[in-house]
């Protein structure tokens, strides 16, 4: 009984996986290649890629950086040989070389550039505890609260005395509110801070900035809204948009949710009529009824209406995004707030608002977004945003008949931008997600 | 004996209208009602006192004054001596004719997008999320100007369609014609027409209603009807019986036999798009500014449908798809009965704030010179007239019904698909 | 933030309100600037360069104005204004005066409450083809395609032209200039309509422009000219007189080049009564004795700034045309200064 069969005593060499399933082969196939359907969406795909290529690269490489007028580009462009049957083919880049800094800042005096790339800079600081609060100590939050009086004042400059006549209008509020309703009812204390603050505001923080100002005349030169243009007038707009549409969203989403029915209406209505309009008809408003709608006489200039219009348009999508927020809130947090005995303002405050608050923050990144891409629509009333300049610009004999570049450009800017925004704010929603989990 | 005494009686007290939660509300109330009224009286006494230094009272007359320009896309007929009201009459149709083609292509396109960003297929996918990302991220205003430029930069012109040596030629058997001027369709035409209805006169909303279109309309609805009443006889006779009548010859012969009757009688045939001089000739003229428009809307609001598609199927659970594969189902079958159903509830508010957006931007025609009613009544009205306030108000009620209307109608819609909780 | 902007606006808006009583000049002298409207870029007439500095035909009357009034031709704030939002600008007194190729019309004139005082360019609107049409006449245009600059008299115009002449068209309304030429060169309609002197700047900047030609037929009146508020007569009459003067030193020949040697003293009575050396004109306007001096100087006399921004030797490369004076067959005709 010796050899009764075959008995293997050593193992065979590993054996390769099929050349088709490992690779660059195998990959191919599960993902580009599985069945027919797919693999005609591959081949598809492919052509449409080569298609746009081909049309735009050699479109973008020509050397034309330092081409001083169209015709210039056109002379640079026969000289390499690219000429099609419309005449040359190329691109004139010597248009954003001498212009790209216009399309950035406007007319704003190249000296003080800085100004606002420092107050952009801070404006990165300042978000950074809000955006970060895990990693930068929350002392931070000071300089974001001082923040909104810091950043007009950088862009537009002036005397220091006005920042802080406002600031000193919210502080005199509080003040009054503080004591106010602690001796009488805390509904008493609201009023009464309001109208002192309106009346600091209103009549008499000019005289005191007036006189602080010619004793102490401390300062920086001012800047007209005039001079803003370029992708700093859409930054600025985007930004002073957000920020003041924030208190008033939160105020009107409030009054969306309150049980007081003529509040409640006044808020429904204010927020249906604002998103049930395009911005553009706001935008006309702007531009010629304000003026008709403020007393007589009364006229500030047009970068200052756009800004007060296109708030008050943020702040009805953001009314809807904190809405979003407060109705995402478990309502045992409601009710934890009632049973510590905290009244309305209080829960608001120290319970509902900073979650509500957190929840919405990548919905106020894409409103944000939205009224960003949405001020190229200033253009249309005669602002030199990007696209207004853009226009601005091929009326200067030497680059009329410039188009591509100066829209590419321009949209790639935005692009940059938007999708930097995006990405962060999807960061933060899954941050945010696994907080919940 | 027992004496009953009433509990003390709560008398009002004017503080009490601040400390007693159940009159403060009411506080509060009045002293936002009273607010509120004062803001509109400073509005309107501003308003007022400047309009009458501008010497400009409040006046609708110039709607009855001729506009005097000319409109190129009209749905209803209008010449330069109609009137301003006309005028934003036929702007008004052009704003709802591409909002509508719009919506339905943004919904085709960005269901199909978003689809197909789930897909397993690499390139797909990743093509996909970059066509998402490049719309979303880049202004719409900015979009429909290139659409437009790329249109007439990479389309021929109609002269090249002229003589012997043509660069172009006309697609479909001679029928369409796609130039840099928009696309030219064949027009259906009746050589023995009924005529016309005219409605409201000489008035400026005067419309005609084709008689021809209304027989056919009458016809073919009442075929469906045949049909679907086909239909429901057929069912009960498989509840009684088990065994299902073939309908289908008949169902199709009701329908399609009176219509095409309808359409022989009426003498129907093609009015084909013609180059004569300068233009093509007869057919139906699709304009450019329409198309870069209605395309430029359609491939900006499609990326953001396609997320909320995305979405709407992300947020489906997988035992789904599991559990329906468990029954047996086919893999579309999966998609359509039990996949769509159930993310369409997600999907639903999120698009209509979407379809208002893409009605809104619509507003941004005047880019492209697609005479809709910003251009018109919010245009060269204003422009001439010189009226700001009647014609802004006037355009932002416009669009404020439309939204309204709108929201109001996909708001009754989403009702009736939502989960009927207990 | 919110707060100190409407702070801002508030001090813009009291500023505003003040001045508001008092006339224009007062306005313009307390503010130390001029706020001048003009287009939002329109070749030629105003843009601005690559240091943003505005320049242009209707620029430099600003700037004349700006240096009669203040003394300093960049004493200006240009403020770009649409054909929708200028009126509005001037009415609301957002600026002190339009510079900006308005058409003088009746209406305007009237109805909308603006005094034009005076014309700046004579211009009317034509046709542009291309020779390989082989048309000849606007009268030959029948089912044409023809683009338009909308928001202007443009359509207007159009409208009445091919209604008169019972032929049809196919109107393309286009916001911009830029756009309107990108869709004739690409063929996308076969006419462009607008002022003459913008087809002939529009033209210039082709690559082959003897391929195009302006059709004779000029179509409408366009007297193009500076306006300002109703009721504001000494106003009017700074910027009216600003003009004239700029064009009576062409006719007196009076440049920025002898304009020094001139101020010296002339036998020519007219001559010393502009440039202040006789009489006393700048104080009749609450002005200065050498308003005049100062507006000439700063750009030049009308020959000059229109050589300068727009003539024969720009690329724009505009004639004079009616713009001549009218000692040369042209349609200038300054008042004397007397």
């Amino acid at each position: 009984m010796s050899d009764i069969g075959f008995v293997r005593t050593e193992m065979l060499p590993e054996r390769e996986p099929p050349a088709s399933t490992v690779g660059a082969l195998g990959w191919a196939r599960a993902n580009l290649f599985s069945n027919w359907f797919n693999s005609i969406l591959t081949l598809a795909s492919l052509y449409a890629i080569y298609a746009i290529l081909a049309a735009v690269l050699p479109w973008v490489f020509s050397p034309t950086w330092n081409g001083a007028s169209l015709n210039n580009c056109r002379e640079i462009l026969t000289a390499a040989g690219s000429v099609g049957e419309h005449g040359t083919s190329g691109a004139c880049w010597g248009v954003i070389r001498e212009r790209w800094i216009q399309l950035l800042f406007g007319f704003y005096p190249s000296e003080l550039y800085w100004r606002p790339i420092l107050a952009f800079v801070l404006l990165a600081v300042a978000l950074a505890p809000v955006l970060f609060s895990d990693s930068v100590p929350s002392k931070m939050l000071i300089f974001s609260g001082l923040y909104p009086f810091i950043f007009p004042w950088l862009l537009w400059g002036g005397t220091i005395w006005g920042p802080i006549a406002a600031l000193a209008g919210f502080v005199l509020g509080w003040v009054v509110y503080s004591a106010v309703s602690k001796t009488m009812s805390s509904l008493i204390g609201i009023v009464l801070g309001a109208v002192a603050a309106l009346a600091w505001w209103f009549v008499l923080s000019g005289y005191f900035v007036g006189a602080l100002d010619s004793i102490l005349p401390i300062g920086i030169e001012a800047v007209e809204s005039r001079k803003f243009g370029g992708f700093m007038l859409s930054i600025t707009i985007g930004v002073v948009a957000i920020a003041c549409s924030l208190p008033l969203g939160i105020v009107l989403a409030l009054g969306r949710q309150s049980d007081l029915m003529i509040v409640k209406y006044i808020c429904v209505g204010f927020i249906e009529f604002i998103r049930g309009v395009p911005l553009i008809t706001l935008l006309f408003v702007a531009s010629t009824l304000l003026n008709i709608f403020m007393p007589p006489g009364t006229n500030f200039d047009i970068i200052l209406r756009v800004l007060i219009m296109v708030t008050l348009f943020a702040s009805a999508y953001m009314a809807e995004v904190i809405r979003g927020g407060l109705a995402a809130l478990p309502k045992g947090q409601y009710e934890g707030a009632d049973s510590l005995g905290l009244n309305y303002w209080q829960a608001q405050r120290l319970i509902i608002m900073p979650q509500a608050l957190k929840i919405s923050i990548p919905g106020i990144v894409s409103t944000f977004i939205g009224v960003f891409k949405d001020t190229t629509l200033v253009s249309i009333i005669g602002l030199l945003d990007p696209l207004g300049l853009s226009n601005a610009i091929r009326a200067d004999a030497n680059w009329n008949g410039v188009v591509w570049e100066l829209y590419g450009f321009i949209a790639l800017m935005f692009f940059v931008f938007c999708f930097g925004m995006s990405r962060y704010s999807m960061y933060l929603e899954r941050k945010l997600h696994t907080g919940h989990r | 004996m027992t004496t009953l005494t009433d509990p003390p009686k709560e008398q009002f007290r004017l503080s009490m209208l601040l400390y007693d939660t159940r009159y403060r509300s009411a506080t509060i109330q009045v002293i936002a009602m009273i607010g509120f009224m004062l803001l509109a009286a400073w509005l309107i006494s501003n308003t007022a006192q400047n309009l009458a230094a501008l010497g400009k009272p409040i006046d609708f007359g110039f709607f009855s004054e001729p506009a005097s320009y000319d409109i190129n896309q009209r749905l209803l007929d209008y010449s330069s001596r109609d009137t301003h009201l006309r005028a934003a009459l036929i702007g008004l149709l052009n704003t709802l004719v591409v909002a509508v083609l719009g919506c339905i292509t943004a919904t085709v396109l960005g269901v199909i997008i978003g689809v197909l960003r789930l897909s397993n297929n690499w390139i797909v996918a990743r093509l996909m999320t970059i066509y998402v990302e490049g719309f979303r991220n880049v202004p719409v205003l900015l979009w429909i100007v290139f659409i437009m430029a790329i249109l007439i930069e990479t389309l021929p012109a109609p002269k090249a369609f002229r003589g012997d040596n043509a660069t172009a030629s006309m697609m479909l058997g001679d029928s369409v014609a796609v130039t840099n001027r928009g696309v030219y369709i064949p027009e259906p035409l009746f050589s023995n027409s009924l005529g016309n209805i005219h409605v409201f006169g000489e008035s400026g909303l005067r419309f005609d209603i084709s008689l021809d279109l209304l027989a056919i309309l009458v016809v073919l609805g009442a075929g469906l009807w045949v049909s679907s009443y086909l239909r429901k006889r057929a069912d009960r006779i498989q509840e009684q019986t088990g065994d299902r009548p073939v309908t289908w010859w008949q169902r199709l012969a009701v329908v399609v036999l009176p219509t095409g009757l309808v359409l022989v009688l009426l003498g129907f045939h093609l009015g084909y798009p013609e180059l004569k001089g300068f233009n093509f000739q007869g057919g139906t003229h699709l304009r450019n500014s329409l198309i870069a428009l209605w395309l430029a809307l359609s491939l900006y609001t499609a990326a953001f449908i396609a997320e909320i598609v995305r979405a709407g199927i992300m947020a489906i659970s997988k035992g789904q798809t599991e559990a329906a594969s468990a029954l047996g189902l086919r893999s579309n079958k999966i998609m359509s009965l039990v996949i769509l159903p159930q993310a369409l509830r997600v999907i639903i508010p999120p698009l209509i704030s979407n379809y208002l957006n893409l009605t809104k931007n619509s507003s941004l025609a005047i880019a492209v010179g697609y005479m809709d009613i910003t251009g018109t009544l919010g245009g060269i009205t204003m422009n001439q007239t010189g009226r700001e306030l009647e014609t802004i108000l006037l355009l932002m009620l416009v669009y404020l019904t439309i939204s309204l209307s709108i929201s109001a109608v996909m708001n009754w819609y989403n009702e009736s698909v939502k989960l009927k909780e207990r | 933030m919110k707060k100190s902007v409407l702070l801002g606006a508030l001090t813009v808006a009291g500023l505003a309100a003040g001045a508001a009583a008092a006339g224009t000049i007062d306005d313009v002298k307390a503010r130390g600037k001029l706020n001048c409207g003009v287009t939002t870029g329109l070749v030629g007439f105003a843009a601005p360069d690559s240091n943003g500095e505005w320049k242009g035909f209707d620029v430099a009357l600003c700037r004349a104005v700006a240096a009669a009034v203040l003394g300093d031709g960049n004493a200006v704030e240009f403020v770009p204004t649409t054909g929708k939002t200028r009126f509005t600008a001037l009415a609301s007194g957002e600026v002190d005066m339009l510079a900006r190729n308005t058409t003088w019309t009746f209406s305007r004139d009237v109805d909308l409450k603006f005094e034009f005082v005076g014309v700046n360019y004579y211009d009317g609107q034509g046709f542009m083809v291309p020779k390989a049409l082989g048309v000849s006449s606007a009268k030959e245009l029948d089912g044409a395609t023809v683009c338009i600059q909308t928001g202007t008299t443009t359509e207007l115009n159009l409208a009445d032209f091919f209604r008169a002449n019972n032929i049809s068209y196919e109107p393309v309304p286009i916001e911009t200039n830029a756009e309107a030429q990108q869709q004739y060169l690409a063929g996308a309609c076969d006419v462009y309509t607008t002022d003459a002197s913008g087809l002939a700047a529009t033209r210039a900047t082709f690559e082959a422009p003897g391929d195009h030609v302006l059709l004779p037929e000029i179509i409408s009146k366009e007297p193009l000219g500076p306006l300002v508020r109703h009721g504001d007569n000494e106003w009017a009459d700074v910027v009216r007189w600003t003009l004239n003067a700029l064009i009576s030193a062409e006719e007196y020949g009076i440049t920025s080049a002898n304009i020094d040697e001139m101020t010296a003293g002339t036998n020519n009575p007219e001559i010393n009564r502009i440039l202040g050396t006789e009489g006393t004109l700048g104080e009749m306007l609450g002005l200065d004795n050498q308003w005049a001096m100062r507006a000439i100087k700063v750009g030049g006399n009308y020959g000059e700034v229109f050589a300068q921004n727009i003539g024969e030797s720009t690329p724009i490369g505009l004639a004079r045309g009616l713009n001549a004076q009218w000692t040369e067959g042209g349609l200038l005709y300054s008042p004397p200064f007397r």
